[in-house]
């Protein structure tokens, strides 16, 4: 594979900093090609993942299940600080993959139970119907997927679920500003 | 016209969800790598950075033992025997504004919010390849230069003292190359 060269770093030092420049190690992996070059990766890769799309369902269902697994020991044992990172972390991969696995409203939904674990200042106050729901609507998403106007109806869910977590964390959040920025901050990610 | 030879290229993933790694993996090998080596955890995956000496490093955020961004942090020591000058691309579900500082402040070199797409990944692949930055090491700071772009018409404080700003830019391939043509 490409090897730096050592030796051949510059340092140029300033008052507080120093800049430091290497030859690109990765230089050779660069290639000019001409323009008549029909060779598209990015097409590639793109069919490439449409040939695992027939795997994604039950993925999704893995995911959906291992959340429901982590707020079924929230329930029976409270947020310890394990039981919160465990659900936490379930919630955001299903928000990162699922628009990938074609379920993109159970993202929207796990963002939304992820703003209630971040942004709750304390989880035992946080009524336990808004996370019980959030969980059911991800798993009906992911379920019902097959049936007919699922899609808008999973949209509709996912965004009054939003709506009503958005106004609880703001309620809540009412006396802490830094939490109050983030909440309102608008999403990098472009939205559906 | 410019293209990867992934096949010379050795990528490190890291991610806790088996899903996630298989799908990075299969972009890869589509788009031409042949070593892509994989970690579920920041542990094990700074062990395998010091092993394998990959090219690229492609990390998740969220993850247990140590995250993402303690992860980053580790490789960017600039002392350590490693090498510290790997591009790491961070590729998560957090997608606050707040969070691309953070990770670029962590010494990430790009940052790639999921919903993942080939076009995404190899777009950040080709920065990296392409379009290197200086290092810059201050008392709290080691990594890629966190300014992409000079502004002219900044009238504030400088951050850096000691001397005209002055960014020593390695060249662009790209540039240079088109600047050729």
């Amino acid at each position: 594979m490409t090897k730096q060269k050592p030796g051949t770093i510059q340092v140029k030092s300033f008052g507080d900093h120093h800049v430091i420049t290497q030859p690109n190690p990765l230089r050779k992996v660069l290639l000019r090609v001409p323009e008549s070059d029909l060779d598209d990766p990015v097409g590639r890769a793109e069919k490439a993942l449409a040939g695992l799309s027939g795997e994604f369902k039950t993925w999704m269902a893995i995911e959906a299940d291992r959340l429901s697994a982590a707020h079924a020991v929230v329930l029976r044992d409270g947020f310890t600080i394990e039981n919160r990172e465990e659900l936490f972390r379930a919630a955001h991969d299903i928000k990162g993959d699922a628009a990938t696995f074609g379920f993109p409203s159970a993202g929207a939904a796990a963002e939304s139970l992820c703003r209630i674990i971040e942004h709750a200042p304390d989880l035992d106050q946080v009524p336990p119907e808004l996370i019980t729901h959030h969980i059911n609507a991800i798993q009906a998403i992911v379920r019902e997927r097959t049936k007919l106007d699922t899609a808008v109806m999973a949209s509709k869910l996912s965004k009054q679920l939003r709506g009503v977590a958005d106004e609880f964390l703001l309620k809540v959040n009412r006396d802490r500003p830094e939490h109050l920025e983030a909440i309102l901050a608008p999403s990098i990610v472009p939205a559906e | 016209m410019y293209r990867i030879d992934f096949n010379k290229l050795r990528f490190l993933i890291c991610d806790d969800n088996p899903h996630m790694r298989r799908i990075l993996r299969t972009l890869l090998h589509s788009f031409g790598a042949r070593e892509a080596y994989e970690a579920e955890d920041g542990a094990t995956a700074l062990e395998m950075y010091s092993h394998y000496v990959p090219d690229i490093v492609i990390t998740d955020w969220s993850m247990p033992i140590f995250d993402g961004l303690e992860l980053a942090q580790m490789i960017r020591q600039p002392e350590s025997k490693g090498n510290p000058y790997a591009p790491i691309i961070m590729l998560t579900g957090h997608s606050e504004k707040r969070r691309v500082t953070v990770a670029r402040d962590a010494g990430v070199t790009e940052f790639l919010a999921k919903p993942i797409s080939a076009k995404g990944l190899y777009q950040r692949i080709l920065n990296v390849v392409a379009n290197p930055r200086p290092f810059i090491k201050t008392k709290t700071y080691f990594g890629p230069d966190r300014r992409r772009n000079i502004n002219n018409a900044y009238i504030g404080p400088e951050r850096r003292v000691g001397g005209e700003v002055e960014v020593m830019q390695q060249p662009s391939l790209l540039d240079k190359a088109r600047s050729a043509v």
